[in-house]
C-alpha cells in the first residue's frame, strides 16, 4: 500500500517547488527537471530498491537499512535540487520541498519506524538511536547541506530568534509540567488517601480539560491582568494578562488531570496486602508511601507525565497567540504572511521535540519495569 | 505473654468486637476461630494496633501496648497475612530483611539472618535470595511471608489466615513447618482461621468467636467434650466430634503397657489414624513403636473407642 502511494506521488506530484520569492505561489518541478540525468536515475533506482525491499524482504534489519539509505538519498537529492535551482548568491529565490518529497519522506519514515518496532530494541538502544538521528540531522544542518532549501532560508533570516524561541518553548512546556508534578503528585496522593476528595478533584480537573486552550487563555487574561495591576510584586515577577503567565497557568491546569488521575490509579493498583503487611511490620505512613506505594505506582505515574509532556509541547504552540513566545511564534507569523516555509520552521521542530520526549519517557518507563525483570534473571 | 482485657471495637453503632478478654501463655499457640464477620481479624489487629481499640487494653509481658508508638510496637511483633503480602518490587532477601532494616541492624547481621531463615524454610539462598516474589510458587511465597514475619526474632507472631490461599497438601506441610518453628524458637503465636480442623491441629488453646463475642476459650479437647454454647458445638462439628477427639491424642500418649499382636503404628500417629488402620486391616489391636523403633506398648480398638467420648 505504502509503496503504491509512494510511487504514485513520485509520478504525479512535483519533487520541489520553485518560487521567485517567499510568498508567491510556486512553480512545480519534477525530479528529472532539477537533477542531472544520472542523479535523477540514481535517486529513482534507490527508491525502487527500497520499494522492492519493502515488498519482498521480511527481515527487519534489511528493511531498516533500505529505508535509511533511501531517506539519506532523498534528503541529499532535495538539497542538490535546491542548490541547482538557486542562482549563486541569490537570497530571494525560494526552493521548497514538493509534494512528492513529503509523501516519500512519510512513507520511508513509516517503513523505518516499523522496522525499528519489529526489531524490539531495548530502551537504551532506542534512546541511542534517537540521539544518533538527532546528531546526524544536526551535523547535516550545521554543515550547510540544506542551506539553499526554503525552510533553511527562513532559518537564516530568523537565526537570532530561533534558539531563543526554542528554549522558551521547552521552558514553557517543561516548567508547566514541573509545576503540575509538584502540585499534582501530592494532590493525587491526598485523593487516594481521602476517597471523598476524588469526585470533586477529578471532576473539576475534567471540566478544565474540556475548555479549549484559546478560551482558557482568554479566561485567564482578565484575572492575571487585574493581579498584575493591583499587586506590583506580581507584575515584577513578570505576571501579566498576556504573555507567558496565562500560557503557563493554562498548561499547568491542563497537566493536572493526567498527573492526578494517574497517581490515583497507580496507587489504587498497589496490592492492598503489601500495604497492609508494610504497616503491620511497623513502617510509618511515610515509609509505606515512599518505599512501597510510590515505587509500585511509578510506572503509571510516569505514563501520565509522558502524556502531559507530549501534550504540552504541542499546546505551547498556541501560547504564541497571546504573546507567550515559543516556536508557535514562527507558525503564526508564517500563517499571517502566507509564508508556508516559516510555518514549517516552527512546526518541524515542535514535532521533533514531541517525538523525542515520547521516546525518552517511554524508555524510562520501560527501564523501571525492567529493573524488576532483571532482578528476576539473576536467579538462575 | 499476651493479656487481652475487655477489648472492644465499635464502628459507629456497630460493635465488631465486644468485651473480649483472653490470655495467651508464653511459648504457646492460640487460635482464634469464627465465621466471617465474627470479629476475629479485628481482634488480632488490635493486638498490634493496626486497629485501635474503642475500649479495653492489651498487655504484652505486662506492659500496656499503648505506651509506645504503634509503629515501634509493630516492629517487635511478627505479622503474616493471607496472600502473604510480599512486596512485589523487592527480592525475597529484601522482603525478609524489612523489619531488621527498620530496626537498623548492621548489614552483616541482616545477611546472616536472611540466610538462616531461608535455610530453615527449605529455600536455597543461592537460588531464592535474589528472586522476586512472583517467581515463587504459592507455597514458597507463603513460607517467605512467614520468614519475613520472623526476621527480627519477635517474641510474638500474629497470623491472619496465613494458609488460607494454599491447597490442602501444601497447607498440611505449612502447618507442620509452623509447629516445628514454634517448638524451635518458642514463639508465642496468635493465629486467626475459619477452619476448625486447622484450629484443632495447631492450637494449644482455641478461642471461638461469634458476632464479636468470645464464646469459649479452651483446650481443643475441652471444646469438644464441654462446649459452652450450642454455637460452639455446631462450630466444632456434632457429627464427627468423636473422630475429632481421637485426632487430638497420639498413640504414644494412649498406649497401654505390654505387648500385643497386630499391625505396627508410630507413637506420633493420632488415635484417629490408628483406628482407621485397624478398621482397614480388620485387626483388633496394634503395636505402638517408640521414636527408636522398638515397641513401647499396644492399643486395642476398645481402648481407642474409650478415648473418643467425654
Amino acid at each position: 500500500m505504502l509503496t503504491g502511494v509512494a510511487s504514485a506521488a513520485l509520478i504525479g506530484l512535483p519533487f520541489v517547488v520553485f518560487k521567485s520569492n517567499r510568498i508567491v505561489p510556486g512553480d512545480p518541478r519534477t525530479l528529472q527537471e532539477v537533477l542531472p540525468h544520472w542523479g535523477a536515475l540514481g535517486v529513482q533506482l534507490m527508491l525502487l530498491l527500497a520499494a522492492a525491499v519493502a515488498l519482498g524482504v521480511a527481515e527487519a534489519k534489511s528493511r531498516l537499512a533500505a529505508a535509511l539509505a533511501a531517506l539519506i538519498v532523498l534528503a541529499l537529492a532535495v538539497a542538490a535540487a535546491a542548490n541547482a535551482l538557486t542562482p549563486a548568491g541569490d537570497k530571494v529565490v525560494r526552493v521548497a520541498a514538493g509534494g512528492a518529497f513529503w509523501v516519500l519522506l512519510v512513507c520511508l519514515g513509516l517503513m523505518a519506524t516499523d522496522a525499528v518496532t519489529r526489531m524490539r530494541p531495548g530502551p537504551l538502544a532506542r534512546v541511542l538511536l534517537l540521539a544518533a538521528s538527532i546528531a546526524i540531522i544536526g551535523a547535516a544542518l550545521a554543515h550547510g547541506t540544506f542551506d539553499n532549501l526554503s525552510v533553511m532560508r527562513e532559518y537564516a533570516v530568523n537565526a537570532a530568534r530561533f534558539p531563543r524561541e526554542l528554549r522558551r518553548h521547552v521552558w514553557l512546556a517543561g516548567g508547566s509540567l514541573l509545576a503540575a508534578v509538584i502540585v499534582g503528585l501530592p494532590l493525587g496522593i491526598l485523593s487516594h488517601r481521602v476517597p471523598r476528595l476524588q469526585p470533586p478533584v477529578l471532576g473539576t480537573l475534567n471540566v478544565i480539560q474540556t475548555v479549549p486552550a484559546i478560551a482558557l487563555f482568554g479566561i485567564l487574561m482578565a484575572p492575571l491582568g487585574v493581579l498584575a495591576t493591583r499587586v506590583p510584586a506580581a507584575a515584577e515577577l513578570g505576571i501579566s494578562g498576556i504573555g507567558a503567565a496565562p500560557a503557563v497557568v493554562a498548561l499547568f491546569l491542563y497537566s493536572l488531570l493526567p498527573i492526578v488521575a494517574n497517581t490515583v490509579i497507580g496507587l489504587k493498583r498497589v496490592s492492598q496486602a503489601a500495604v497492609e503487611a508494610a504497616r503491620g511490620m511497623g513502617m510509618t505512613g511515610r515509609q509505606v508511601l515512599a518505599r512501597i506505594e510510590l515505587p509500585l505506582a511509578l510506572p503509571v505515574i510516569l505514563t501520565g507525565i509522558r502524556v502531559v509532556l507530549v501534550q504540552n509541547i504541542g499546546m505551547v504552540t498556541v501560547a504564541a497567540l497571546i504573546g507567550g513566545g515559543g516556536l508557535g511564534t514562527f507558525v503564526f507569523q508564517g500563517i499571517g504572511q502566507t509564508a508556508i516555509d516559516l510555518v514549517l520552521l516552527g512546526a518541524i521542530p515542535i514535532v521533533g521535540l514531541a517525538f523525542s520526549a515520547a521516546v525518552l519517557l517511554d524508555a524510562l518507563v520501560e527501564v523501571l519495569d525492567r529493573q524488576r525483570a532483571s532482578a528476576a534473571r539473576t536467579m538462575a | 505473654m499476651i493479656l487481652i482485657e475487655s477489648l472492644t471495637k465499635q464502628y459507629g453503632a456497630t460493635t465488631v468486637v465486644d468485651q473480649v478478654s483472653l490470655e495467651v501463655e508464653r511459648n504457646s499457640i492460640a487460635v482464634i476461630v469464627g465465621t466471617s464477620g465474627s470479629g476475629k481479624s479485628t481482634l488480632l489487629r488490635m493486638i498490634n494496633r493496626l486497629v485501635e481499640p474503642t475500649s479495653g487494653r492489651v498487655l504484652l509481658d505486662g506492659a500496656d501496648t499503648r505506651t509506645e508508638p504503634a509503629h515501634l510496637l509493630r516492629r517487635r511483633i511478627g505479622y503474616a497475612i493471607q496472600g502473604h503480602g510480599l512486596f512485589p518490587h523487592r527480592t525475597v532477601a529484601e522482603n525478609i530483611a524489612t523489619v531488621p532494616r527498620l530496626l537498623g541492624w548492621p548489614e552483616a547481621r541482616i545477611h546472616e539472618r536472611v540466610k538462616e531463615l531461608l535455610e530453615i524454610f527449605q529455600l536455597d539462598p543461592a537460588v531464592y535470595a535474589g528472586a522476586l516474589p512472583h517467581q515463587l510458587s504459592g507455597g514458597q511465597q507463603q513460607r517467605v511471608g512467614v520468614a519475613r514475619a520472623l526476621a527480627a526474632e519477635p517474641a510474638v507472631l500474629l497470623m491472619d489466615e496465613p494458609f488460607g490461599a494454599l491447597d490442602p497438601i501444601i497447607r498440611a506441610k505449612a502447618q507442620a513447618d509452623l509447629l516445628d518453628i514454634q517448638r524451635r524458637f518458642g514463639t508465642t503465636m496468635v493465629l486467626v482461621t475459619h477452619d476448625m480442623d486447622e484450629a484443632f491441629h495447631l492450637g494449644h488453646r482455641v478461642a471461638v468467636m461469634s458476632e464479636g463475642r468470645l464464646l469459649q476459650y479452651d483446650r481443643p479437647a475441652a471444646l469438644l467434650t464441654h462446649p459452652a454454647d450450642p454455637f460452639v458445638a455446631r462450630m466444632t462439628g456434632l457429627n464427627d466430634r468423636a473422630m475429632k477427639l481421637l485426632a487430638l491424642t497420639t498413640a504414644g500418649e494412649a498406649a497401654l503397657p505390654g505387648s500385643s499382636e497386630g499391625p505396627q503404628v508410630g507413637a506420633s500417629a493420632s488415635l484417629r489414624e490408628v483406628l482407621s488402620e485397624l478398621v482397614w486391616r480388620g485387626a483388633a489391636s496394634a503395636v505402638v513403636l517408640g521414636e527408636d523403633g522398638t515397641p513401647c506398648g499396644y492399643l486395642t480398638v476398645a481402648a481407642i473407642l474409650a478415648r473418643g467420648r467425654p
